[in-house]
């Protein structure tokens, strides 16, 4: 797919805007957000070593991959409703303590 | 008296010329000859001009006699006429490498075919044309000349990703979604101003005209009624229409010629209001292509009926018989099921040959579902007795993307900021999205080719197909998470059985031209790089069986030969197949069953 929403794609993948949605959440908490296309940011996956190992041993079915925090936390797929709730969670919990 | 009694003769394109010329218009209908005539024309007044074409099955190289390259030369034997190639493949090729080649050795294989594949789509071939071509816009190459003519435009899509200056900058700024065509621009961003740029010398009325191009058939006019209406609500207000192969018969007595006549006519009266709206044009049918400058140079000063040298015998012209499609019906017959898939360029006759297809097999005797997506229903109407065995369904593209659209946006998050939906929604616009919109009511029918025949005249392109295998994990992910849905199943099974040749047969439709037949060539290559191989090639609208005693259409007859042959001798794996040119619009069950045999009809 050239984009990421899966308009691109053969069927529409319902997932790829509630993560995006996620993520602006995250983000909004004032966590650092990054997000990397293997087709229009390559540099970051070539420069990422573990990333790169996972790419040699697995192949792009590999991804997506997850990292919270320099930990990979999922991978080959994207993360269910209950996973995506605990993230933006834990993600507020790290606002609200960084605010006291 | 048809209106066409009030356009101009093309020539008259050249009085008070623009700086820019545009020339657009669909495959085949001589886009390439009035942007070449009308450039040997500017140079030949003394003005320095530059010719650009972007037809990836242009035989321009031919036409101007010399060997283009993507840089400007000066054409053989003129004083003030350069010229230049910009094939687009190419183009989104080097973009590609450019994209990729940093990262070989770095990343391994898998993912650079991943990349590679991400990067194959019809938006990245667009943006990379419209990349090479800005140059010569808004960029410092422009000013060496006095005159810019280029054999194409770019579609409303382009032009609207390309204005969307404001998208851009919150697009590379906050590159947190990512979801969007401007994706595969990602590598131009410096040449953001350019392309601001250069839609605004495209809207320029006083230094652009934008002149489309069209025959005097239905869908041809009809597409270049699509273009004129979304050019002019991007505020490109100087555009032109020129009809190009106008049939003037000279001899009434000649059934073949007076029913040509009448079939222009017919098509030109459909779009009256349409062609009241903007200068209109005309340029004669020809005998041949244009080949050489002399040609070129008569172009633009031959009158309503073109003198031309004909051969002395107007007689049928001698070219090896083709099978007719009641053969090929035979053969298809064999199989007893399946799936037959008319595929080809717009404007080559799919639906007319997936509907006498369909009435062949169903006259044999078997069980046909017909899927059209021609929103054209006199087609298939009246097809009387035939209705027990063949069943007609309309996959109409709107409704499928209508439908495509509302279910993506609705899966949006509410609180969407408004920049990523307008780019979301810009995304929904892009020539994907109606392909992958039909592509998923393709599916659908496809799987029904298990009991029975099914016809179809559309098909998705190589690219989606391709897409298609990348994305085989994701339905494997889907499946895992036990929500598989008959739709889901029914993409995830159409690969393999596309590519079964024992469940699926291309016929790839062409007509005997040299634009046609080369895009048919490239689609063929598109298929094979998804590992599938077209069944069977059939020629459409063939003069060559046609007995006429018209002397144009005599040497128009034997200018197809060549085309005729070239499919023969170098495309087609197995015999190819040949329908004759129709007198009469083919509909109806009898107008069907015309087209399947190359006997001489009275």
């Amino acid at each position: 797919m050239c984009c990421s929403t899966g308009v691109c794609g053969p069927e529409v993948d319902p997932i790829l805007p509630r993560v995006s949605g996620m993520l602006s959440q995250i983000a909004g908490h004032g966590v650092k957000v990054e997000r990397y296309n293997l087709a229009q940011q390559p540099l970051a996956f070539a420069q990422n070593r573990e990333v790169r190992a996972l790419l040699e041993a697995e192949g792009p079915d590999v991804l997506p991959l997850f990292y919270v925090d320099g930990q990979l936390v999922l991978k080959g797929r994207y993360p269910d409703m209950d996973e995506r709730s605990a993230w933006v969670k834990q993600a507020r919990e790290h606002a609200d303590a960084s605010a006291s | 008296m048809h209106i066409l009694t009030e356009s101009l003769p093309v020539a008259q394109l050249l009085e008070q010329p623009m700086r820019y010329f545009f020339f657009t218009g669909k495959g085949g209908v001589g886009k390439t000859s009035l942007a070449s005539a009308t450039a040997l024309a500017l140079s030949e007044s003394g003005k320095r001009t530059l010719l650009v074409s972007t037809d990836p099955a242009s035989n321009l190289d031919e036409v101007l006699a010399m060997d283009l390259t993507s840089q400007p030369q000066v054409v053989p034997t003129t004083a003030n006429l350069f010229a230049l190639n910009i094939n687009p493949e190419a183009a989104a090729a080097a973009y590609r490498e450019k994209v990729v080649g940093p990262m070989r050795g770095l990343l391994p294989e898998s993912a650079l075919r991943e990349m590679e594949e991400q990067l194959s789509g019809a938006c990245t071939m667009e943006i990379a044309a419209f990349d090479e071509f800005t140059a010569f816009l808004s960029g410092d190459s422009a000013s060496a000349y006095d005159h810019i003519v280029f054999d194409t435009a770019p579609t409303g899509h382009t032009l609207r990703l390309m204005a969307l200056s404001q998208a851009w900058t919150q697009f590379f700024d906050a590159n947190q979604s990512g979801n969007s065509c401007l994706g595969p621009l990602a590598g131009l961003e410096k040449q953001r101003t350019l392309y601001a740029d250069a839609v605004e010398v495209l809207k320029d009325a006083s230094a652009t005209r934008v002149v489309l191009v069209s025959r005097a058939q239905k869908s041809a006019l009809k597409e270049a009624r699509r273009t004129w209406q979304e050019l002019k609500e991007l505020g490109i207000a100087n555009q032109s229409l020129a009809i190009n192969g106008w049939f003037t018969p000279t001899d009434s007595e000649d059934p073949v010629a007076r029913s040509w006549a009448d079939r222009q006519a017919q098509a030109v009266a459909a779009e009256s209001a349409f062609l009241h709206s903007l200068p209109l044009y005309r340029a004669p049918l020809l005998p041949m292509n244009l080949i050489g400058l002399a040609a070129l140079r008569a172009f633009y000063h031959s009158t309503e009926e073109p003198s031309v040298v004909l051969p002395t015998e107007a007689a049928t012209p001698t070219t090896a018989e083709l099978p007719d499609l009641n053969a090929l019906a035979d053969q298809l017959l064999e199989s007893g099921r399946g799936v037959i898939l008319a595929m080809g360029k717009g404007g080559v006759g799919k639906t007319t040959v997936a509907a006498a297809l369909g009435v062949a097999l169903a006259e044999r005797g078997a069980n046909v579902r017909l899927s059209t997506t021609d929103p054209a229903a006199h087609l298939t109407d009246s097809l009387g007795e035939l209705s027990q065995s063949l069943s007609v369904e309309r996959i109409d593209p709107k409704a499928e993307t209508q439908a495509y659209v509302e279910e993506v946006l609705s899966q949006q998050p509410a609180d969407m900021d408004s920049d990523s939906r307008a780019l979301l929604e810009e995304d929904l616009r892009s020539p994907c999205t109606e392909e992958i919109a039909v592509f998923r009511a393709f599916a659908r029918t496809v799987a029904q080719g298990e009991d029975g025949f099914v016809v179809l005249d559309t098909a998705p392109t190589g690219h989606t197909l391709l897409l298609l295998d990348a994305t085989q994990s994701y339905h494997r992910e889907l499946g895992r998470q036990s929500r598989t849905t008959q739709h889901s199943q029914a993409i995830e099974k159409l690969l393999p059985r596309l590519r079964d040749p024992d469940f699926t047969r291309i016929v790839l439709v062409t007509l005997p031209e040299a634009t046609p037949v080369h895009e048919a060539a490239s689609l063929q290559a598109d298929l094979r790089r998804a590992g599938i191989e077209p069944y069977a090639w059939i020629i459409n609208q063939m003069l060559a069986n046609v007995k006429t005693s018209n002397p144009l259409l005599a040497a128009r007859a034997q200018a197809e030969i060549r085309y005729v042959n070239e499919v023969v001798e170098s495309h087609a794996q197995k015999p190819a197949f040949g329908i004759p040119w129709s007198p009469v619009e083919p509909t109806g069950k009898a107008g069907l069953q015309r087209l399947s045999s190359t006997k001489q009809q009275s």
